[in-house]
C-alpha cells in the first residue's frame, strides 16, 4: 500500500525540525496525503486562493458584471483610500470602538473572574449567566440593543426617569452616541468571554506564593500586583490580541443597529467596505480596504505578542 | 480584592462581610447581563400596540401568543429554522470529518511538506473571515454557488477547517501513539486506526469542535446576507434581520423577538448541556464566541 523511496525519507527527515519522540518515524507513504487531500484542497480553493485574489483585485478597477474588462490600476486604490475622507471617518469609528470596548472588557472581565474564583455555592449559575450573551447570536443581540437604544426605548426611559438625562437622546441618530451604543453592546456581549479566559488562567496562580505573600503582610492589592498579575500574563496577552482582532472585525452590530447611518456617520471599516463592494460594486476599492484592514490586524497582533513577551522576559 | 479565601479565624467576620459584598456585586452584574434577555422575552409576549410605551411593561399586562403565531405562520420562521438547522448540521459533520482527518495526518505521520502545509493552514487562521467576503463572493459566483444552501455549506466548512484542525491535532497528539502502533502490528490499515482508535480517543475534542462549529454556522450572518437572495433559502439570522427592517417605527418588535427567542433557545440549551466542552474549547485557545 505504501510507496516509499529512500530519497523521500531523507527529505522528510531534513524537513522536520525537531522530531517529537511521540511520533515514530515511518517510511513516507501516500497515506498522510490521502488524509489531508479532501480538506486541504477545499481549503486552498476557498481560502488560500481568495486571499491571493483579494490582493490581486485590490490592484484593479474590478468589474464583476458581464464581460466588462477590469482595468489595472496598480496602487491607485490604496492611494484613493488614503485620500478618502470617509475611509478615515470609518477608521476613526473603528478606533473609537476599539478604545471604548477593550479596556472595559479586560478590567471588568478580570474583576468578575477574581470575584468568581473564590468558592461559592452559586458560582456555576453565575458563570452561566455571565456567559449567556457570548453564546447568543450577534444578529439577535444587535436588534435587541437597537430596540433598547430606540428613541422611546428602555435606555432613554431609564435615564429620563432617574433624571440623568432628559430621556430624549436620539442615540442611534448621531455619530458619537451611536458609536457609544454600539460599544455598549460590544462590552456587554464580550465580558463573559474574557471572564472565562481569566477564570481558567487564575487556576494557574501559585497558591503557596499567595499564602507566603499573605504571611508577609501583603495586602490584597499588593498580592494582586505581585502574584496574580504575573501569573496570568499569557492569558492577558491572548485576550488583548483577540479583542483587538475582534474590534477591527466589528460589522454585524453596526450593520444592524445603525446601518452605518445617519449618512454613513457611524460606518466602521467593514461596513464601509461592505457597502462599497455590494452596494456600489466597487470590488477593487473594497478589496484594497480589506487588505489594509488585514495588514493592520496582523501588524498589531504581532507587535502586541512581542510586547507582552518582552515584558515577561521569557521567550515563548 | 476578595479573590483569596479569607478563611483564617481571626478574619472570619471580615470574611463574611467581604463574601456578602462579593455576592452582591456578582449578582448585580449578572442581573445586568440577563436583563436584556428577560426584557426581550417579555416583549415577545406583548401585543404590538403596547411595545415601546412609557413606562415600559416588564411583565406584559395583556400577554399574548400572537407574536409567536405570526412568526410561525405568516413569517415562515419554521422553514428558515429548518434551513439553518440543515446547513449547520451538514457543515458541522463535514468540517469535523475533514479536519479530524487532517489532524490525524499531522499527529501521527511525518512526511515531506508537513511543515509547509501546516504553515499554510496557520495563515488561513490569521486572516479575518470578513476580509475574504469579496473574493469568496466572486468565487461562489463562478462556481454557481450563489443563492443556494450548498453555497453556505461549502464556505462554512472551509471557514472552520483550520481552527478545527488545530484543535483536534492537539487532542490527537495527547492520545498514546503506542495503541496506534499496536493496531498497525495487528495489520489494521490507517483508515481503521483513524476511525476505530483515534476518533473514539479524541471524543472530548470532537465534541468541542462540533459544538463550536455548529454554533458558528447557526449564527453566521455576513456570508448568508451576501449570497442569499431567494426567500426560500434564507437562514434564521437573515430572516430575523429582514423582520426588523430598517426604520424603528414600522417594526413589529414583538414578532422580531418571538422569532429571536426561537433562534436563541436551542443555542442556550446546547450551551447548558455541553458547558464543559465550551470551557475546554475556550481554554485550548483561539476560539472566540
Amino acid at each position: 500500500m505504501s510507496i516509499s523511496t529512500l530519497a523521500a525519507g531523507a527529505a522528510a527527515d531534513a524537513a522536520a525540525p525537531a522530531p517529537r519522540p511521540r511520533i515514530r518515524r515511518r517510511r513516507p507513504s501516500v497515506t498522510p496525503y490521502l488524509f489531508l487531500f479532501p480538506g486541504f484542497v477545499l481549503f486552498v480553493v476557498t481560502v488560500v486562493y481568495p486571499i491571493v485574489q483579494a490582493v490581486q483585485m485590490s490592484l484593479y478597477d474590478w468589474r464583476i458584471i458581464g464581460s466588462a474588462t477590469s482595468e489595472f490600476l496598480g496602487l491607485d486604490n490604496y492611494a484613493r483610500a488614503l485620500g478618502d475622507e470617509h475611509f478615515w471617518l470609518s477608521f476613526g469609528n473603528t478606533a473609537f470602538y476599539l478604545v471604548a470596548t477593550i479596556p472595559p472588557q479586560i478590567v471588568l472581565g478580570l474583576l468578575i473572574a477574581l470575584l468568581l474564583h473564590a468558592r461559592s455555592p452559586i458560582r456555576p449559575l453565575l458563570r452561566v449567566l455571565y456567559y449567556l450573551p457570548v453564546v447568543t447570536s450577534w444578529v439577535v443581540v444587535s436588534l435587541l440593543f437597537r430596540f433598547l437604544f430606540a428613541d422611546q426605548g428602555l435606555i432613554n426611559w431609564a435615564l429620563g426617569s432617574t433624571g440623568l438625562t432628559g430621556g430624549d437622546t436620539s442615540w442611534l441618530g448621531d455619530r458619537w452616541t451611536g458609536m457609544l451604543a454600539i460599544s455598549a453592546l460590544g462590552v456587554w456581549k464580550g465580558i463573559g468571554w474574557s471572564m472565562m479566559i481569566f477564570l481558567a488562567a487564575l487556576q494557574g496562580v501559585p497558591q503557596p506564593l499567595m499564602e507566603a505573600a499573605t504571611v508577609d503582610g501583603a495586602n490584597a492589592w499588593q498580592r494582586f500586583r505581585a502574584v496574580t498579575l504575573p501569573a496570568i500574563r499569557a492569558a492577558m496577552a491572548f485576550v488583548t490580541v483577540m479583542l483587538v482582532i475582534g474590534a477591527f472585525n466589528v460589522f454585524i452590530s453596526v450593520y444592524l443597529m445603525t446601518g452605518g447611518g445617519p449618512a454613513g456617520r457611524t460606518d466602521v471599516l467593514l461596513t464601509y467596505m461592505y457597502r462599497l463592494a455590494f452596494g456600489d460594486l466597487e470590488f477593487g476599492y473594497g478589496s484594497a480596504i480589506a487588505v489594509i484592514l488585514t495588514l493592520i490586524v496582523l501588524v498589531l497582533s504581532l507587535a502586541q505578542l512581542r510586547l507582552f513577551r518582552d515584558r515577561d522576559g521569557v521567550a515563548r | 480584592m476578595t479573590a483569596v479565601r479569607p478563611a483564617r479565624s481571626a478574619r472570619r467576620i471580615a470574611g463574611i462581610g467581604a463574601g456578602t459584598l462579593r455576592h452582591v456585586v456578582l449578582l448585580a452584574g449578572a442581573g445586568l447581563m440577563i436583563a436584556p434577555f428577560l426584557y426581550m422575552i417579555a416583549i415577545s409576549f406583548t401585543p404590538n400596540s403596547y411595545v415601546l410605551t412609557t413606562p415600559p411593561q416588564f411583565i406584559p399586562e395583556n400577554p399574548t401568543l400572537d407574536n409567536y403565531a405570526q412568526a410561525l405562520d405568516a413569517q415562515d420562521i419554521p422553514r428558515y429554522f429548518l434551513n439553518s438547522l440543515l446547513v449547520a448540521v451538514v457543515s458541522t459533520v463535514l468540517s469535523v470529518l475533514l479536519s479530524s482527518m487532517m489532524a490525524y495526518a499531522f499527529a501521527r505521520f511525518r512526511f515531506p511538506g508537513r511543515e509547509v502545509i501546516f504553515r499554510i493552514l496557520l495563515v488561513g487562521l490569521m486572516i479575518p473571515a470578513v476580509m475574504l467576503l469579496i473574493p469568496q463572493f466572486v468565487l461562489a459566483k463562478h462556481l454557481g454557488l450563489l443563492d443556494s444552501l450548498g453555497g453556505l455549506v461549502v464556505f462554512y466548512v472551509a471557514g472552520s477547517l483550520a481552527l478545527n484542525t488545530f484543535l483536534l491535532r492537539g487532542f490527537l497528539e495527547q492520545t498514546p501513539a503506542e495503541l496506534d502502533e499496536a493496531m498497525q502490528m495487528d495489520g489494521a490499515n490507517a483508515w481503521t486506526r483513524y476511525w476505530r482508535l483515534a476518533l473514539p480517543l479524541a471524543k472530548p475534542g470532537l465534541a468541542t469542535a462540533t459544538i463550536f462549529t455548529f454554533l458558528a454556522c447557526w449564527d453566521e450572518f455576513a456570508w448568508a446576507l451576501t449570497i442569499i437572495n431567494d426567500p426560500d433559502s434564507r437562514t434564521l439570522p437573515v430572516a430575523i434581520r429582514l423582520l426588523a427592517g430598517q426604520g424603528n417605527n414600522a417594526v413589529q418588535w414583538g414578532v422580531v423577538f418571538a422569532a429571536s427567542v426561537m433562534a436563541v433557545v436551542p443555542v442556550i440549551v446546547v450551551f447548558l448541556v455541553f458547558q464543559r466542552y465550551f470551557v475546554q474549547g475556550l481554554v485550548s485557545g483561539a476560539v472566540k464566541g
